[in-house]
């Protein structure tokens, strides 16, 4: 597994312009990751104010570590365009991610990167984006084993799935953050900054159930497929993402990067992480073609 | 301004024949199986039974679409293409779909065959719209419910095929073929199997006066004596956040565009879908009768408001992302 890559995916949260400036410079000087992807994903709101990216950028390349922009997820014409439009002109300069259609087509016919949020659960699907200069590939979270096997076995792209962290359910144009606060949309007060990992929403019996951060909806779950990481070598997956979270992200990914240079075994890997996530639940059920919050095995 | 063209839901024969007498100009169906995005038991068409619908829709003037509106499975696509070459070769009017893997196969195979873009695609702007119509020739796209009505008149004056809204029934609050929130929870999704929040999953308990819905061992609602209890769709449930308890995601209500037919109509917009495969017969003949005279009074410029309170979730409606205030 030691040929395997490790990335950091798109920071989904609305973190401040500090903390996200000093998250990617420790992430820069000593996480051991290949791929860090940046761009506000969720909501074009959160732009206003932010300017890390060009510091950010310069100390990631610096550290040797590759940059791939991340677009928006609900593209809608107007402001969040406008932030596509953008993106899709660095397309020289930067790897670009779409997850959205209007993104792909823009960086169609030239090397992009395609998100997590467009949908490709089928080889003919898959082979409709490389055609069009995808050389790399995020797939949903909720594809069971059998499809990423099915897929990585025709994929001629770089094939990469989320192996940490909460998982991406939904998006709508409703900000739940707002509407948890009895606050409208374009009064939000940027509520959502008040909740680093998302607002965890429980059931009326108290079971903790999913989490809102702002237009999204996430797990309550962390997804961690530590011990499923042989077997998405096997297949020929060697791109495995981390989805950023308020936690110590330059251990979390130098216990999966130990892990896959044997370093250390399944069972110390998953003991480390656990105590370093203290009380949180993971889980693996999407790829063992379950309930995605089920946990199978250890 | 032409006259807007409803488009009506068609769960089994029975339904269908309803909705075209009671004034459909299209109906809509699936094949049965989980090429469909109402991939529930009891419902939807056999090949021979689509091929009778034809029959009797077209002899009363109604066109019929034909919803392939999941996503086929990788090693496992079969039943999406042959249900692609089965709406070909009895020249349904028209096939709704998502998948663009599928699309690019339904161009390729049947370029004679007319496409619409599924509310499962989330086409959500211009260039996405137009990507499609570029690549795959389709003639119409059904808008997903992320849209106010201004934004649905900018994006009818930058495309060049028709779109289509829903107008009534049950409303996702995400937006449509993005959501894996059922999957989370029972294991099966609308965009893999056609379904979202699954009756095998349901369970209602009795405790006391009090009735808890549960989906898949998820408490999703509590219902009093005096409350009309749901069904526990997932995102219309009551939970907490900030120790505060509510609809979060969104209340029991079903979208009503009765009342905003002249604003749909002035923002370009061509036909109107009803909601609601999965819906009785009476049900479906009533909402088609209305809105059969609700489009017909918005065509002579008058506006009608038809409450139908009594065939929504919650007993109540609303006009959804329509309106920004929703959001």
């Amino acid at each position: 597994m030691n040929k395997s890559k490790l990335s950091l995916g798109p920071l989904l949260f609305n973190w401040s312009n500090d903390k996200i400036r000093d998250f990617y410079f420790s992430v820069a000087d000593e996480a051991p990751v290949d791929h860090v992807y940046l761009g506000e994903v969720v909501c074009a709101k959160r732009i206003a104010g932010k300017d890390y990216l060009p510091e950010v950028i310069t100390r990631l390349e610096k550290a040797g570590k590759k940059i791939i922009l991340s677009g928006m997820i609900l593209v809608l014409d107007g402001r969040d365009m406008k932030t596509v439009q953008d993106m899709a002109s660095m397309a020289g300069d930067y790897l670009v991610e779409a997850n959205d259609m209007s993104a792909a087509s823009l960086l169609r016919g030239q090397d992009h990167a395609i998100g997590p949020f467009i949908n490709i659960y089928n080889e003919a699907s898959l082979k409709y984006y490389e055609d069009g200069g995808a050389s790399r590939i995020s797939l949903a979270p909720e594809l069971p084993a059998s499809s990423l096997r099915a897929l990585a076995k025709v994929a001629t792209s770089e094939l990469e799935v989320q192996i940490f962290g909460r998982m991406p359910l939904a998006i709508s144009a409703r900000c739940y953050h707002a509407r948890a606060h009895k606050l409208h949309k374009d009064g939000c007060q940027y509520v959502c900054e008040r909740d680093p990992d998302g607002l965890t929403v429980d059931t009326m019996d108290g079971q903790p159930f999913l989490a809102i951060n702002g237009l999204q909806t996430l797990s309550y779950s962390y997804a961690n497929l530590m011990a499923e990481l042989p077997e998405l070598s096997k297949m020929g997956i060697n791109h495995f993402r981390l989805s950023p979270h308020d936690v110590d992200m330059v251990k979390v990914s130098r216990i999966y990067r130990d892990r896959l240079d044997g370093k250390i075994n399944l069972e110390e890997a998953n003991d480390i992480l656990q105590a370093e996530m203290f009380a949180l639940e993971f889980s693996n059920g999407y790829y063992h073609n379950m309930a995605g919050l089920k946990q199978v095995g250890t | 301004m032409t006259k807007l063209e409803l488009v009506c839901p068609a769960g089994t024969p029975a339904a269908l024949r309803v909705a075209v007498d009671a004034g459909a100009d299209a109906v809509y169906m699936g094949f049965r199986d989980e090429t469909n995005a109402r991939n529930f038991p009891g419902l939807n068409f056999s090949v021979d039974e689509l091929a009778e619908a034809l029959d009797y829709a077209h002899a009363a003037g109604a066109k019929v679409l034909l919803a392939v509106n999941t996503y086929a499975t990788a090693g496992h696509s079969e039943p999406w293409t042959r249900a692609v070459d089965n709406a070909a070769r009895l020249k349904v009017d028209a096939i709704i779909m998502a998948d663009i893997g599928l699309l690019e196969y339904a161009r390729s195979s049947h370029p004679g065959l007319r496409l619409h873009l599924s509310v499962q695609a989330s086409a959500s702007n211009t260039v996405a719209i137009n990507h499609y119509v570029k690549e795959f020739g389709i003639r119409r796209v059904v808008l997903p419910r992320v849209l106010t009505v201004p934004e649905i008149r900018a994006i009818n004056s930058r495309i060049d095929i028709k779109t289509e809204v829903f107008a009534f029934g049950g409303m996702c609050p995400m937006a449509e073929g993005r959501c894996s929130l059922s999957s989370y929870i029972t294991g099966k999704s609308p965009n893999m199997n056609g379904v979202c929040s699954p009756a095998s999953h349901v369970t209602y308990i009795q405790q006391g006066q009090n009735l808890k819905t549960n989906l898949a061992g998820f408490t999703i609602n509590k219902f009093g004596p005096n409350e009309q209890a749901g069904y526990p769709t997932l995102c219309k449930g009551r939970f907490t956040a900030n120790d505060e308890t509510g609809y979060l995601f969104e209340e029991p209500t079903s979208l009503n565009v009765t009342g905003i037919l002249l604003e749909l109509m002035e923002a370009g917009v061509s036909a109107l879908k009803i909601e609601g495969r999965q819906r009785s017969k009476a049900y479906v003949r009533e909402v088609v009768q209305n809105f059969r005279v609700a489009i017909d009074a918005a065509a002579r410029g008058e506006r009608m408001v038809i409450e139908m309170d009594n065939l929504s979730e919650g007993g109540q409606h609303t006009t959804g992302a329509y309106s920004r205030k929703w959001m």
